[in-house]
């Protein structure tokens, strides 16, 4: 990673105001969002939105053509181009055409995407962002920190500052006050200014209208006071029908603010007269800028369906840190990543992509039904197929693409990790694992792994058979797990089986964009899994299941292998995670637990994998209720504890407070153990534990369901 | 209807109230002028642009006040305290107005002044937006505004703030006389 990246990072991270605001924000969004939508089946509605958008897309083309024809008829002029040097010498055209000298903007990202501002106001006219945030940042000299709230990274003293020395006077730092200075000094620009120009929240192909959504009224003012009006729309606001806008504003609003419908929303149809008795100018322009061509890849063509509401960027546990600014570019977050990619070129994303922690938490709440971590990870594949992966990468993919040497590396680490280790933990890492322990505690690599110690276990012979895939983190540094799943299976009158040629799921390699080793390793562990009869196969790791019953065929699929794929398949339908398959088991009544028993509190850790992909949340927590325990829920509990994988390695500024924070949660319930069904976050929250020294203790549901069944 | 719009327009900042008679309201108007010092001299002006409401009345009939316009100008509404309009629709589900405001007057006296008096006929509220669609036609209706509460900001630091750009306040006067097609 870049150093000034890196650099921006950190600034960012430990910057209060910016922390403190965005933190804040996101907290109250979650609430006010669920509130905005009571009553409304957001499910059905997020289906229409996607459809409609998603239909749009198909047809970019058609669409603006038919949007120019029918604003045309009405008066309108339309320009339609896929070049932003065009967009900005047409309007610059029209500015001279009618001796335009001041100009009046809403908010419009599409012109921040081509920096309008700069080139108008090269050319010799003024310019003033009218949106109070946008202004405050266009003082600023800045960049917007967000998509819907341009300064949140400022705080009011800040604000003050800017105001008092573009007034020349003292202005307090009262925030009613300084509204009230914005008013006063943007009211005289909107009544001289000779063109307004807008953006446009949506466009309607079938009767050449344009939406435009806001809560200070300043896009009436710019839409109403000048002579002229300009509009500028990316093609990818384009609707066919015009009752399409009614699901649109339904979510909009509501996903964007938590508001039910903003203060005002207006739905211009052609020129309308000035106020002189003339008609307005009215240009409007569709510009293309790569979005025809988006439209086209079937990875990134849902990418249209996005509203720009920002939902996620509010719910992102690492936008909450860093804000947008270290996205580097206007569009900010998981879908700026995405359109930087594209409106500016790949390359610009290279950085930023790593952001992504791939929690999922953006995937529920999208209005449009994007799947952001999706695409970010395509980006990935993209990336490291222009560039190839780097030497270091390669280094550790090439071990863990041969399971012998991957194996034995791991096996000679519990030895070389020996003079490190205190207790359970290491505290530092030979070799490439050396960055892991920045910043929390890590597992001591175990002395005898899984594949060891299943072959000690006396089973007893069962008609049903169950194959058990271990995942890296149980084979050898929790073996433990292993060892009560195998026990608790026993129980319910099944025997478990441990393919030994099963090798890493392929997620780290996945989630870094080496698809063809995640391959590899694929193929691998479907022909070490699927060689026995077995009813199931089941895992302990929510992101190896995810890999055993997701990405497997994604993968293969995504690189044309067809070999494996039906085996793939199989196997897929095979995989079951542990809590539902136990669940399973205490409904068929094949397992049952002591009754009577009173274990105390225990708060539940939701995986992101677990609860996001594999849709599993109540299973663990019911099963913690009937073994005795009394479950209490933390504060975000399906918030990621900022492991991720390699990410805490790659990103520890990143992942540390997103740990202390999931730590703090924990220790707010007064709950002396937290429970989750991931050994990947028992090792993240173990970890932190150890340092923080609270005594609460952390543990896989497995182990603490184990001891609680009848015999 | 109305309880659920009110509920809603009230709970983003909207003042509502109810008459039976267009004499009503105007008995409401004028001492509400006064008690904002409406008068001749700038910042002071109330402009009331076109409406049914008016045209309803004989000319004579027309309230008067001084400083009180009916001649809308853009310097008028610029100098206006107070803007009074007739919004066609309201909306229960979310406290929205709606109008189409193509005649640039409705929009100066709606967006300029600090304060925006609306009348409403009260036959005419709606359930929400799905109806409102059937009812509204972009070919002939050239800027269809929709207004819900007074205008606000929260860019700075999250608070959120009334009065940016638009009116401060938003009174919003059903008015049954005003007819409406559920009347």
């Amino acid at each position: 990673m870049n150093n000034d990246f890196k650099a921006s990072i950190t600034r960012a991270v430990n910057d209060a105001n910016l922390t403190g605001a965005l933190g804040k924000f996101s907290e109250a969004y979650k609430v006010n969002r669920a509130k905005a939508y009571e009553g409304i089946d957001f499910e059905e509605l997020r289906g229409r939105i996607a459809q409609i958008k998603s239909q749009a897309a198909c047809d970019l083309d058609g669409l603006a053509e038919t949007f120019k024809k029918n604003a045309e008829a009405l008066g309108a002029k339309v320009y339609r181009t896929s070049d932003p040097n065009e967009v900005k010498q047409y309007i610059l055209k029209v500015a001279r055409d009618h001796g335009v000298k001041s100009v009046v903007k809403s908010k419009s990202m599409a012109t921040e995407e081509i920096h309008l501002n700069r080139y108008l106001m090269e050319a010799g006219i003024s310019v003033a962002e009218t949106d109070l945030g946008e202004w405050i940042i266009q003082l600023a000299g800045q960049t917007p920190s967000h998509m819907v709230m341009p300064a949140i990274h400022m705080t009011k003293e800040e604000v003050a500052d800017l105001f008092s020395k573009e007034l020349d006077e003292r202005i307090s730092s009262d925030i009613p006050r300084l509204v009230k200075v914005a008013r006063g000094e943007l009211r005289p620009k909107f009544l001289a200014a000779d063109m307004g120009i807008s953006g446009g929240n949506i466009a309607v192909a079938e009767t050449g209208s344009i939406v435009l959504v806001t809560n200070e009224g300043n896009a009436r003012l710019v839409t109403t006071l000048p002579r002229v009006h300009v509009a500028l729309i990316g093609v990818e606001k384009l609707v066919q029908e015009f009752d399409s806008v009614v699901p649109i504003l339904d979510a909009l609003p509501r996903s964007a603010t938590g508001q039910l419908l903003t203060s005002y929303v207006s739905i211009i149809t052609g020129p309308t007269p000035n106020d002189d008795g003339s008609l307005k100018e009215l240009h409007i322009i569709l510009m293309d800028n790569r979005r025809t061509e988006m439209a086209k890849d079937p990875k990134f063509k849902q990418a249209l369906q996005c509203i720009r509401c920002g939902s996620c960027l509010n719910v992102c546990p690492i936008f909450r840190l860093v804000g947008g600014h270290v996205f580097g570019g206007i569009y900010t977050g998981g879908i700026g990543t995405i359109l930087t990619a594209w409106f500016d070129e790949l390359k610009k994303s290279e950085d930023i992509q790593g952001l992504c922690i791939q929690c999922g938490n953006c995937n529920p709440v999208c209005p449009g039904k994007l799947d952001i971590p999706e695409m970010i990870m395509e980006i990935r594949r993209r990336l490291v197929l222009e560039k190839g992966q780097t030497l270091v990468q390669k280094a550790i993919f090439g071990v863990v693409n041969n399971r012998k040497l991957f194996h034995s590396m791991l096996r000679a680490a519990s030895i070389a990790g020996k003079p490190f280790t205190s207790g359970k933990f290491i505290r530092h890492l030979p070799l490439f694992l050396s960055d892991l322990t920045d910043g929390r505690s890590l597992p001591a690599i175990a002395g005898e792994p899984f594949r060891d110690s299943f072959a000690k276990i006396k089973q007893p012979k069962c008609q049903q058979k169950i194959a058990f895939y271990g995942g890296c983190l149980i084979d050898f540094a929790y073996p433990e797990m292993g060892i009560a799943l195998v026990k608790l299976l026993n129980k319910a009158g099944i025997e478990v089986t441990f393919p030994l040629e099963q090798t890493c799921c392929g997620a780290p390699a996945l989630y870094n964009g080496a698809y063809e080793v995640a391959a590899q390793n694929a193929t691998d562990n479907i022909q070490a899994l699927m060689r026995e009869e077995v009813t199931h196969v089941v895992s302990a790791c929510p992101t190896c299941t995810v890999a055993l019953t997701h990405e497997f065929v994604k993968t293969l699929d995504t690189l044309g292998q067809s070999e494996w794929l039906p085996q793939a398949k199989k196997l897929a339908e095979k995989t079951i995670d542990l809590a539902t398959l136990v669940k399973q088991l205490v409904d068929a009544g094949r397992l049952s637990f002591k009754e009577g028993e009173q274990l105390g509190k225990v708060t539940y850790h939701d995986s992101c994998h677990l609860k996001r992909t594999l849709n599993v949340f109540e299973q663990p927590r019911e099963l913690l209720q009937k073994a005795g325990y009394q479950v209490t829920e933390m504060f975000e509990c399906d918030m990621c504890c900022g492991m991720g994988g390699s990410y805490s390695m790659k990103l520890p500024e990143i992942s540390a407070p997103i740990l202390q924070k999931k730590l703090q949660n924990i220790k707010e319930t007064g709950a002396p153990v937290v429970a989750m069904d991931c050994p990947g976050c028992v090792m993240q929250i173990r970890g932190g534990f150890d340092k923080d020294s609270s005594g609460v203790r952390v543990q896989h549901t497995v182990e603490l369901l184990v001891d609680r069944l009848k015999d | 209807m109305y309880q659920q719009f009110k509920a809603r327009a009230v709970g983003v900042g909207a003042e509502v109230y109810h008459f039976e008679t267009k004499q009503n309201a105007l008995d409401f108007i004028l001492p509400f002028l006064q008690q904002e010092g409406t008068a001749d001299a700038p910042g002071c002006h109330a402009v009331w642009a076109a409406s049914p409401f008016l045209d309803s009345l004989e000319q004579t009939q027309w309230p008067k006040y001084p400083g009180l316009s009916f001649q809308v100008t853009r310097e008028l509404a610029a100098q206006a305290k107070i803007g009074i309009s007739q919004m066609e629709w309201a909306l229960a589900d979310t406290g929205s107005l709606v109008q189409d405001q193509g005649a640039v007057e409705q929009r100066l006296v709606s967006s300029l002044t600090t304060i925006h008096i609306a009348l409403v006929p009260t036959g005419n509220i709606l359930e929400g937006k799905q109806a409102l669609f059937k009812r509204i036609n972009p070919s002939t209706s050239r800027y269809i505004a929709f207004i819900t509460g007074p205008s606000r900001t929260a860019d700075i630091e999250r608070v959120l703030t009334i009065g940016v750009h638009g009116p401060e306040r938003l009174i919003i006067i059903f008015v049954d006389e005003l007819g409406g097609e559920n009347q």
